[in-house]
């Protein structure tokens, strides 16, 4: 759905529930999730609705996802690191992790 | 609202007033509701939700038996409540813990409960001391500095922000006349009734019950009565919401029904309920972290400071006027445990006229006077 204005720079190579997904370098984990057409990143610890990313700027909460072990961390704020582990997450966050 | 007559005016509308205005409805009275407006200071919606028992009565045994009765009536009043306006409070009585951090806290927990139980008059119930094994057996995710805790049966908790809309609900359901920024500035009897001067105007009605937390130590005396309280502040915080991992309330942390974790146990002097003091804030976050080793990387969501509602020895204080028949104040700190015994207990004495002294009268404001001549 969303196609990149300039796809000429250094990719990077990440995880997302253990798929390998690239990213542009500069992505945030957010932005890299909505480029590579992963329909939702998360399902609400509520109603249990999917979300994705939404403001891409730290306000809405919508892109929360489990980084490198941490849930519950906004995507849209968290540059892409080569080898980064990212995981989707069902409903409410688990203590721990 | 000159000349408008009501049965009774009940003045406060937190969870004390509520609570009394709805038993009041259920027998029948006509009921008036006068409150303070969206910015008073509300400990009903800054309190920490517990039904607890464990912990009160040391010095005043029938305060142990009155909180004892609440949490027995809680289950059918919280019944009772979503008969009425179909909302569940989330009412529920896993038995409470008071966890200590080193033997010394465990020590005095053990010598706490020892006094408490050995008062006359004190009813039986049961609490008991487990051992770090015995925590972790029932609470699998306590650190290893958790000596042990003492564990009673009759605690619980609830979704206190639900109960307090629901309780506004009911009310409102029963016809009660709810009258919001009504402050009430004087009392008068006059005629066989009530005058009560607010800031909208005049109300009336037969009798009054006064609920205004801590301020019913400027209201009580209009009347003939009094209500010494030394109000107190507390300081609460509260995590994104987490998978269920606390099974049960414990001092100073409980997870909600919707899965955020509650911290917090301060207490402080000042009435600044807008004050929020960081160092006590990382105080009360590290001690949970030492309880409950997980929630070291929780994201807290809310944090915010309230003023207990206080009397000066801790105690509730029930009482009728002497002067001014029909007038009765209610003060006390529990306005969560004790929600089921004003409105099933309390408010039919006041429907019928007078306290019942077998069950409130030591909680008469006379036992000041006792102290201060002693």
């Amino acid at each position: 759905m969303f196609k990149r204005l300039d796809d000429t720079g250094a990719t990077l190579a990440f995880t997302v529930d253990g798929k390998p997904v690239r990213a542009c370098a500069g992505d945030t984990v957010a932005s890299a999730l909505l480029a590579a057409g992963i329909g939702h990143c998360r399902t609400t610890p509520v109603s249990g609705a999917p979300r994705a990313p939404y403001c891409l700027m730290g306000a809405c909460f919508d892109c929360l996802v489990t980084i490198d072990g941490v849930g519950n961390r906004q995507g849209c704020l968290v540059p892409v690191r080569e080898g980064m582990k990212v995981e989707t997450q069902e409903g409410k966050r688990e203590v721990g992790r | 609202m000159a000349g408008k007559e009501f049965d009774v005016a009940v003045v406060g509308g937190g969870l004390v007033g509520a609570a009394t205005s709805w038993g009041l409805a259920r027998e029948g009275l006509r009921v008036a509701l006068l409150d303070e407006g969206d910015r008073a200071v509300r400990a009903s919606r800054g309190n920490f939700a517990l039904v607890w028992v464990q912990s009160k009565g040391l010095g005043l045994a029938p305060y142990a038996n009155w909180s004892v009765r609440s949490s027995n009536a809680w289950r059918s009043f919280a019944d009772l409540l979503k008969q009425e306006t179909g909302v569940d409070v989330s009412f529920q009585r896993p038995g409470g813990l008071h966890l200590a951090l080193s033997e010394r806290e465990l020590e005095a927990r053990v010598d706490y409960l020892k006094r408490l139980h050995a008062q006359p008059g004190i009813v039986e119930y049961q609490t008991e001391i487990l051992d770090h094994d015995e925590v972790a057996k029932i609470e699998p995710d306590i650190g290893p500095e958790v000596v042990g805790a003492s564990y009673c049966p009759l605690d619980g908790h609830v979704n206190s922000l639900r109960l307090f809309r629901t309780l506004h609900a009911a009310i409102n359901a029963r016809g009660v006349t709810y009258l919001p920024s009504h402050r009430v500035e004087n009392i008068m009897r006059e005629g066989g009734e009530f005058r009560l001067m607010t800031t909208q105007g005049e109300v009336r009605a037969g009798r009054i019950a006064l609920a205004a937390g801590n301020a019913n130590m400027q209201l009580a005396p209009m009347v003939g009565l009094e209500a010494p309280m030394k109000p107190e502040r507390g300081q609460v915080f509260v995590t994104e919401r987490v998978r269920p991992f606390l099974h049960h309330p414990m001092n100073g942390a409980r997870q909600t029904d919707e899965g955020t974790v509650m911290i917090g146990d301060s207490k402080e002097e000042g009435t600044d309920p807008a004050e929020l003091k960081i160092g006590i804030s990382a105080t009360t976050a590290e001690r949970a972290i030492r309880r409950f080793p997980l929630l070291a990387n929780v994201n807290v969501v809310r944090a915010w400071s309230a003023i207990r509602v206080m009397t000066k020895d801790g105690f509730p204080i029930y009482d009728e006027s002497e002067t001014h028949p029909g007038a009765f104040v209610l003060c006390c700190h529990s306005g969560v445990t004790l929600a089921a015994n004003h409105a099933l207990t309390v408010a039919p004495m006041i429907a019928r006229g007078a306290l019942d002294k077998a069950l409130v009268g030591p909680f008469s404001a006379r036992r000041f006077h006792v102290q201060e001549a002693g």
